[in-house]
């Protein structure tokens, strides 16, 4: 998150943005309050929850549950509340040391 | 460059400025009717219905529709025009402040009229007063030709690539908006050159290019935002007397940020804006043949404020008196007089300074009042607690 800023000078005016898809430049992860944690041994990867989260924040591997993406997952906890097993469990962010 | 030598047009001032949007022929004009602006869209919509322009004319529900769907056309990126008055432009203020945040150059005539409430159609500057913070650049007229030029010249000045900012053109609700005088219209041919063609520097249309307009901007950026913002209104003070320069070729005539008017060797000045400029040039005119030192400042550009001209025109003058058509509810004084006093603020020898708040909700200003303000500040000047009446009603029956 130490990206450094730019000045009044070095960006466009306005508040426009003239590349498009840098969304992903913006790390909304530090938004988060709770964090999702995923638990293996729950999961059916039925993949509920990646078609739930409005971040695109659940990444996958062959079809089946990879990671959660933590730059950008806002911690709403969509995921956890959709899952039909509770392989999602939504923990503070303060219990976490980074 | 050739003058052009046209007879003058009997023209209301609304009438004046819809024969220059004529000439500008935006591609896109969203309105809403409401007195005494209606002049304006009803001379131009009869362009738009006689073909004298390609105008897409677009018929809203409220102002703030039609300043949303001008700002809409605005970044599409093309030339873009509203008009308005009075509880318009408050209903407008939302998307007033969010088209010079995202700096696109709408031009906008404001036909000055009072706030509500209580309802009141007539002349004064509380609408575009109330909005003198929101980034816009804001110019008034004193009189039906000054209208017509400032909106063509607000078109080049809201374009210009340091300043991108929209621009309001302001006029007195009926004194000018519905007063007719003999205007003199420039060549269409020779206006459009001077105007030459819009090209936006990212038009949300542009496809093979794709932008985003009004992102979230958060702490992180929204100030450097403002900041820009800023720099852009000032940038007006450089880039204004080049395009008067340019445009005097035209009009033979020199726009500056105000109007001087018997200053040289003015001991009393009246500093006002708008048509009561007219009046007070009357004033000064009958004054100076009793033998009398008086001058007169009009104010034509209030936003970004002349701040060091006016420290010039009124350096050795003795005293000021500072006429604000709006008043500034619980402030010492109206807006005018609170910018001109902070402009002096500076200076050793600066004249005293008094204000009065007047024309409200349309009451007369004559050249009898004109007359009033002037006995009573040259009584002013020798007395030494002037200060306790500073802020003056002009007049309020008792
Ligand atoms: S908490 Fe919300 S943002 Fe994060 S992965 Fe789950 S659904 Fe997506
Ligand atoms: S919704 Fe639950 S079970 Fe389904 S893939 Fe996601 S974590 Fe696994």
């Amino acid at each position: 998150m130490s990206k450094k800023l730019k000045n009044w000078k070095e960006i466009p005016i306005g508040g426009l943005i003239v590349e498009p898809g840098n969304s992903k430049e913006y790390l909304t992860g530090d938004w988060r309050t709770f964090r999702p944690v995923h638990i293996p041994e729950k999961c059916i990867n039925c993949m509920i929850c990646w078609v739930n989260c409005p971040d695109s924040s659940i990444l996958s591997k062959n079809g089946n549950f990879d990671k959660f993406d933590y730059d950008h997952c806002k911690g709403c906890g969509i995921c956890a509340n959709s899952c039909p097993v509770k392989a999602i469990e939504m923990k503070p962010e303060v219990d976490f040391d980074e | 460059m050739s003058k052009t030598k046209i007879d003058r047009t009997p023209l209301s001032g609304a009438e004046s400025v819809a024969q220059a949007m004529r000439q500008i022929n935006p591609e896109v004009v969203a309105a809403y009717p409401i007195t005494p602006q209606t002049g304006i869209m009803h001379a131009f919509t009869a362009f738009v219905n006689d073909g004298d322009v390609d105008t897409e004319m677009i018929r809203v529900e409220s102002e703030h529709s039609a300043m949303s769907a001008t700002l809409g056309a605005s970044a599409a990126g093309v030339r873009a025009i509203t008009a308005t008055s009075s509880n318009g432009l408050a209903l407008m203020h939302e998307i007033v402040y969010i088209a010079a945040s995202t700096r696109l150059p709408i031009v906008m005539p404001v036909v000055n009229r009072a706030l509500s409430g209580p309802i009141n159609i007539h002349c004064d500057h509380s609408d575009t007063m109330a909005e003198r913070d929101s980034g816009w650049v804001q110019i008034y007229c004193e009189n039906n030709q000054e209208a017509y030029e400032m909106t063509l010249l607000a078109i080049r000045l809201a374009e210009h690539k340091d300043i991108l900012l929209p621009v309001m053109v302001c006029q007195d609700g009926f004194i000018t908006s519905h007063g007719v005088e003999g205007v003199k219209l420039y060549k269409d041919s020779i206006v459009k050159k001077f105007l030459g063609k819009y090209k936006p520097k990212h038009p949300l249309l542009d496809t093979k290019n794709p932008i985003t307009i009004g992102p979230l901007d958060f702490y992180d950026y929204y100030f450097e935002h403002k900041r820009q913002q800023s720099e852009a209104i000032h940038n007006v003070r450089k880039v204004f007397p080049k395009l008067v320069k340019e445009f005097k070729k035209i009009s033979g005539k020199d726009y500056g940020f105000i109007e001087s008017y018997m200053m040289d060797d003015a001991k009393e000045a009246i500093v006002v804006m708008s048509s009561s400029a007219g009046t007070t040039k009357e004033v000064v005119d009958r004054l100076r043949k009793e033998g009398r030192k008086v001058g007169m400042v009009k104010i034509r550009m209030f936003r970004p404020f002349p701040i060091s001209e006016i420290k010039e025109v009124l350096k050795g003058v003795d005293i000021v008196a500072v006429l604000d058509r709006v008043e500034s509810f619980g402030a010492v004084g109206g807006p005018l007089f609170n910018e001109i006093r902070s402009s002096l603020y500076d200076y050793n020898n600066k004249p005293k300074i008094v204000n009065y708040v007047f024309g409200l909700g349309g009451r007369s200003y004559t050249p009898e009042l004109g007359r009033q303000v002037f006995d009573e500040i040259s009584k002013d000047k020798n007395s030494k607690d002037y200060e306790h009446n500073l802020v003056r009603y002009l007049v309020v029956r008792n």
